[in-house]
């Protein structure tokens, strides 16, 4: 297993890379929708991608929030 | 579609990168002198390496149909050898005066130091005084937003005439005052580490396609001369013209090097071909008669 520091080497420039991704995709929703008559025309596609942020601002210590992730965006079981 | 790739590292990258890029509508490359990996220690291997960048590889471009053009500078990591620096600096007229030199590029700031900053000025001073085109490199990362804000505060002081300055690897926190100070500015499309061709197109969306150019900016690091296509592609895919895509990935950079008469490609502009509806030929009735 890699030590944390290693880990950070190996994998903070992808995150911040993920992360900055994100951001301009809700940036872009906000556009369009500032853009569109219909405004969100009520989609709660949009509403999932925040509660998932909602699961990343949180410290775990479970480290599952790919699992939390995977279930929000899954249908009922 | 026809492609500029106005910032690319060919000497980094293989003779299959030319012929796919050729195969994918790229006519012309421009490759910008840069830092090779590690710290080169005497002026004559700056000179072989402006040697191998200014005369062999038009040659390997050729092999495939593409133009390829050069730029001469010291960059910005090597630039704190201010000793080294100024004797290759004496060297840059030669090139200038080679028929597909572009200017000075890729200098610009790395760290934002003193040394740094000198050897910048410097080159740009150069720049000006022999009328050649500037290309500036931003600061990467963590150092980009300083990194840009000094070489604003470089040039300001200096008498360079804006429309002539390209200052690239423009991202979303630092395009604006790029632009409002009437230079032209670049977003270099990187896997990780700089612009995606999304983010790229957004940008395009909120500032407009004027003084802006992309590019790939390939070389030996983890990098893909096809994220220009892909910017194309996205572009393209959200609704834009072909004619919209042809100006900005193709007309914009021959409006900016072409400022540089030693760059002569022309403008492109798209036009529809329509085939005249052919008008039937009416057969004389004798004539028709002989042949049943």
């Amino acid at each position: 297993m890699l030590t944390p520091s290693k880990v950070l080497d190996l994998y903070f420039l992808e995150a911040r890379c993920m992360l900055i991704e994100v951001a301009a995709t809700l940036d872009r929703f906000d556009r369009a929708v500032d853009s569109d008559s219909n405004g969100d025309g009520g989609d709660d596609r949009i509403e999932k991608l925040y509660e998932s942020l909602q699961v990343l601002s949180s410290k775990s210590e479970t480290s599952d929030r790919s699992e939390q992730l995977l279930k929000l965006f899954s249908g009922p079981a | 579609m026809q492609i500029i790739q106005p910032h690319y590292h060919a000497i980094a990258r293989t003779a299959q990168d030319y012929e796919r890029m050729a195969m994918s509508g790229v006519v012309a490359v421009c490759e910008p002198a840069f830092w090779a990996g590690f710290d080169r220690e005497y002026p004559e291997t700056f000179i072989d390496y402006f040697r191998q960048i200014g005369e062999f590889e038009p040659t390997r471009a050729a092999d495939y149909g593409i133009r390829h053009f050069f730029w001469v500078a010291v960059n910005p990591k090597e630039a704190e050898n201010q000793e080294l620096s100024r004797e290759v600096l004496k060297r840059f007229p030669d090139f200038f005066k080679m028929p597909n030199c572009l200017g000075v590029g890729e200098t610009g700031l790395h760290k934002s130091t003193a040394n740094e900053a000198a050897i910048f000025e410097e080159q740009v001073s150069l720049a000006i005084e022999h009328d050649q085109l500037i290309l500036i490199h931003t600061p990467h990362l963590e150092d980009k937003t300083h990194g840009t804000r000094r070489i604003l505060e470089i040039l300001e002081g200096l008498p360079v005439d804006r429309n002539r300055v390209w200052i690239d690897h423009a991202e979303e926190h630092t395009i604006r005052p790029i632009l409002d100070a009437g230079y032209w500015s670049g977003f270099t499309l990187y896997p990780i580490t700089k612009c995606s061709p999304k983010r790229a197109v957004d940008m395009l969306e909120m500032y407009g396609r004027e003084r802006i150019l992309v590019n790939s900016s390939a070389d030996w690091g983890p990098s893909d001369p096809f994220t220009l296509q892909e910017c194309v592609c996205e572009y393209r895919r959200r609704g834009n013209s072909l004619q919209d895509a042809m100006e900005i990935f193709y007309n914009n950079p021959v409006r900016f090097l072409g400022q540089n008469p030693k760059f002569d490609l022309p403008m492109l502009k798209v036009e529809e071909m329509r085939e005249e509806a052919e008008e039937p030929v009416e057969q004389p009735a004798e004539e028709s008669a002989d042949l049943t």
